[in-house]
């Protein structure tokens, strides 16, 4: 019965702002299977980072149901909730006064677990995402680089050994070969602990690289929500736009790389 | 610094620096203990926060004297409210009443720099605060007030320095401060007390700010070094100038004295005199007016010297007109009656106003009297000091002898002597035991009809103190036994700006000449 349970499902969910003025999800409904990694993709204001934040109930709905791991989060203690949720912010989101090490360590500190194991798992974390124990581990984060920053971020959301984790524009701030590397090293993470992950990203070419699915949301609504194969299937323009741009991109890149154009270009 | 009232300066210091730390730091804890929380509560309450800041932000524009100065009315009823209500009333002279306005003057920049610094903290830690799981209690100890905090001890520090440097106000509502220094100094134109209070405010405000620093930037750079060093510095200040007060332990006697020259000689006098006795002393100085009969009538102080005229006219608001000895007498008796306090005696001369005019003029026109002044007044000119000209007695006087001068002009106390002096106007009306009537060798007109009543410098003794025969035997030997003539030029000496002008000297000097005359 287990597997028949979605990890996160979402139906016919609706929020507003501003006394109705602003729908920011409009009539949402979807479910994330227990291990899969789905991307939410949409432009900015789309409603995306609000979807996100329903989940753990930072946001309150005005109608409709979201359920984790079948339970209503409506019901559901949001402090606990949110401490068995793991997120990665936009930009990092760390505590600027703490340290790496007890900004990974901050959510099993909220759990009261033990001084001890805390810091083993610290140390583990900083491993995992790939991080130097005794270069990190007593820096602030306005010590590190922005990748860095992120890989603590990740190691943070790990911390409390959640089941799913979610991430807003994780990679969104990173040069392109951090950016790269980061989200490989995540994906492998992602396989290798059995998470489910939630990501949500403006770039269509991640999320198809990343993700098992993809939902597509613009002014509040999902306009499509599928595997990469299903999404090419889909006759909305602005789906078709959003898939078409990057191959376009590619293409472009092929051509000017195969004429042996080695000039600078602006 | 062969200069003996630098010693004298020194010999305080103890004893008003103690209790300047202890009043402000008290003030300061108490300011923060309110502040910080309504802080708390408001920083999400844009009309509380409005409310709050607003009141705040009035209270500063309240001058610091004024503001200590409308606690002691208050605290005053307050306190007889409780003794009514409760069965137990406390002193509102002091140390509590200049607490409260202290605490009050600190508010605002604790107020503003707690909101501000949390305010400005950027929404998305909040956010990751709210996502990692915090509860709100969580989030505002474990993220919000520690980012905070830098801005916060800024407000601190801001609050530290006012409330030291506003404490020296407190001096006038009974509370001792290194205001002592300056308020003493103002008046008997010590000018090293001035600059000593001056100076010591400012290196204490300045210690505290630099030690409050050194923990702000210690919480800044993370080092438990420099919080443990700055937090170490102000204990030891603390300690430093609490245990001297502390161990010197109290003073039995407490004596008063309002905020003019002749009451600091007379204090520093009937404080020699208790020591003479054997008795522990201590004075309680530049008490205003309307505090330091309440403060006596309260068992504040133990005794302090009033004017039987002011008493008479101010304190019992009585109109009629009474001879001197019929005066004592009737004062006596409603001292006794109405509050338990004792008239001790008069000390055998008077303060009054009176109309002064050079001595030589006055002889040359034929005038000893105020009487014979009458005819000459339209074509002269008066001064008198601020109050003078709005005062019961100059309307009874024009009444009387039907003075009407061609002009009449405010001025600075201090000046009239030397106006009147040089003719730069007529007639003044000074005081009769002012020093300087003998230095410019002026003349006192008689009131022969009475107009002004008698103001007799008197010993009043505290209720408490009723039945001490101790202390009115220390006390006896003053009664009857300072003439005008001595009054005036122990005045004048303490008006001066030497080595020998200070209080204590010049009560010395008093002491030497009215024990030997009496010899």
């Amino acid at each position: 019965m287990n597997e028949v349970i979605p990890a996160i499902a979402f139906e016919r969910v609706v929020k507003t702002f501003e006394g109705g003025a602003i729908r920011a999800v409009d009539d949402v409904s979807l479910s994330v299977a227990q291990g899969e990694f789905v991307a939410i993709v949409g432009g900015s204001g789309s409603g995306k980072t609000t979807l996100l934040q329903l989940v753990n109930r930072l946001i309150v709905p005005d109608s409709g149901d979201v359920r984790v791991h079948g339970e209503d989060v409506g019901v559901a203690d949001p402090i606990a909730l949110r401490r068995s949720i793991g997120y990665v912010f936009q930009s990092g989101g760390l505590f600027p006064q703490m340290t790496v090490g007890q900004n990974i360590g901050i959510t099993p500190r909220l759990l009261g677990e033990d001084q001890l194991m805390i810091a083993k798992r610290v140390d583990e974390l900083i491993d995992l995402v790939r991080l130097n124990r005794t270069q990190h581990h007593d820096r602030y984060p306005g010590e590190l680089s922005g990748g860095q920053r992120q890989r603590v971020g990740v190691a943070r959301a790990l911390a409390a050994n959640p089941k799913i984790i979610m991430m807003d524009e994780p990679f969104g701030a990173l040069d392109p070969l951090t950016r790269a590397a980061l989200s490989e090293d995540y994906h492998a993470l992602h396989r290798k602990l059995g998470l489910t992950t939630i990501m949500i990203t403006h770039d269509m070419a991640e999320a198809v690289l990343l993700a098992d699915r993809i939902g597509v949301m613009h002014h509040g609504r999902l306009l499509a929500y599928g595997t990469p194969g299903d999404l090419m299937r889909v006759s909305d323009d602005y789906v078709n736009e959003l898939l078409n741009t990057p191959r376009r991109q590619a293409e472009e890149l092929q051509n000017l790389l195969s004429k042996d154009n080695t000039e600078p270009s602006s | 610094m062969t200069d003996p009232r630098w010693h004298e300066a020194l010999i305080r210091l103890p004893d008003y620096l103690g209790s300047h730390v202890r009043v402000s730091l008290t003030a300061l804890a108490l300011g923060l203990a309110i502040s910080l929380p309504l802080a708390l509560i408001a920083r999400r309450r844009p009309i509380m926060r409005a409310v709050l800041l607003g009141f705040a932000s009035i209270v500063q524009t309240v001058p610091g004297l004024a503001l200590l100065a409308l606690f002691y009315p208050l605290l005053l009823a307050l306190a007889q409210v409780s003794l009514k209500w409760f069965g137990f009333g406390f002193s509102a002279f002091g140390f509590l009443p200049s607490v409260l306005a202290l605490a009050l003057y600190s508010m605002l920049p604790v107020l503003r720099n707690t909101i501000t610094g949390l305010q400005s903290i950027d929404p998305a830690i909040l956010l990751a605060a709210e996502g990692v799981g915090m509860t709100p209690g969580q989030s505002l100890r474990m993220v919000e007030l520690p980012l905070a905090l830098p801005i916060m001890m800024a407000g601190i520090r801001t609050a530290a320095v006012w409330v030291i440097g506003t404490a020296t106000l407190s001096t006038p509502i009974g509370q001792t401060s290194l205001g002592n220094y300056i308020f003493a100094g103002l008046q008997t134109q010590n000018w090293v007390f001035v600059l000593f209070g001056c100076g010591a405010a400012a290196v204490l405000a300045i210690a505290v700010d630099q030690f409050l620093a050194l923990i702000a930037t210690g919480i800044r750079v993370r080092s438990r070094l420099r919080i443990a060093l700055g937090a170490l510095g102000l204990v030891a200040l603390v300690l430093a100038t609490l245990t001297p007060t502390l161990a010197r332990g109290k003073s039995s006697y407490i004596i008063g004295a309002k905020t003019f020259t002749e009451q600091y000689v007379l204090t520093s006098l009937i404080e020699e005199r208790l020591q003479a006795a054997g008795l522990s002393a201590s004075p309680r100085e530049g008490l205003g007016s309307n505090v330091i009969f309440e403060a006596l009538a309260s068992n504040n102080i133990d005794v302090y010297v009033d004017y039987t005229g002011t008493l008479w006219l101010n304190q019992f608001k009585q109109a009629a007109i009474k001879p001197r000895a019929e005066l004592v007498a009737d004062l006596t008796k409603i001292l006794a009656d109405k509050y338990k306090i004792t008239l001790l005696g008069d000390l055998g001369f008077e303060n009054a106003y009176a109309l002064v005019m050079p001595r030589k003029r006055a002889d040359a026109l034929g005038i000893h009297s105020i009487a014979d002044l009458a005819a000459h007044s339209g074509t002269m000119t008066i001064a008198g000091d601020y109050e003078f000209f709005s005062r019961p007695e100059w309307a009874v006087l024009q009444k009387t002898y039907s003075l009407s001068f061609r002009r009449q002009q405010q001025m600075q106390p201090d000046f009239m002597y030397a106006a009147v002096a040089s003719g730069d106007v007529d007639v003044i009306a000074g005081y009769t035991s002012d020093g300087l009537i003998a230095k410019y060798d002026l003349a006192v007109l008689d009131d022969m009809r009475h107009a002004i009543p008698p103001y007799d410098a008197v010993i009043l003794i505290a209720p408490k103190r009723a039945d001490d025969d101790k202390l009115k035997a220390a006390l006896m030997p003053l009664i009857g036994a300072i003439d005008i003539a001595a009054m005036r030029a122990a005045n004048l000496r303490a008006s001066d700006n030497n080595a020998t002008s200070s209080p204590d000297q010049v009560a010395r000097w008093l002491w030497d000449r009215i024990s030997n005359t009496e010899l």
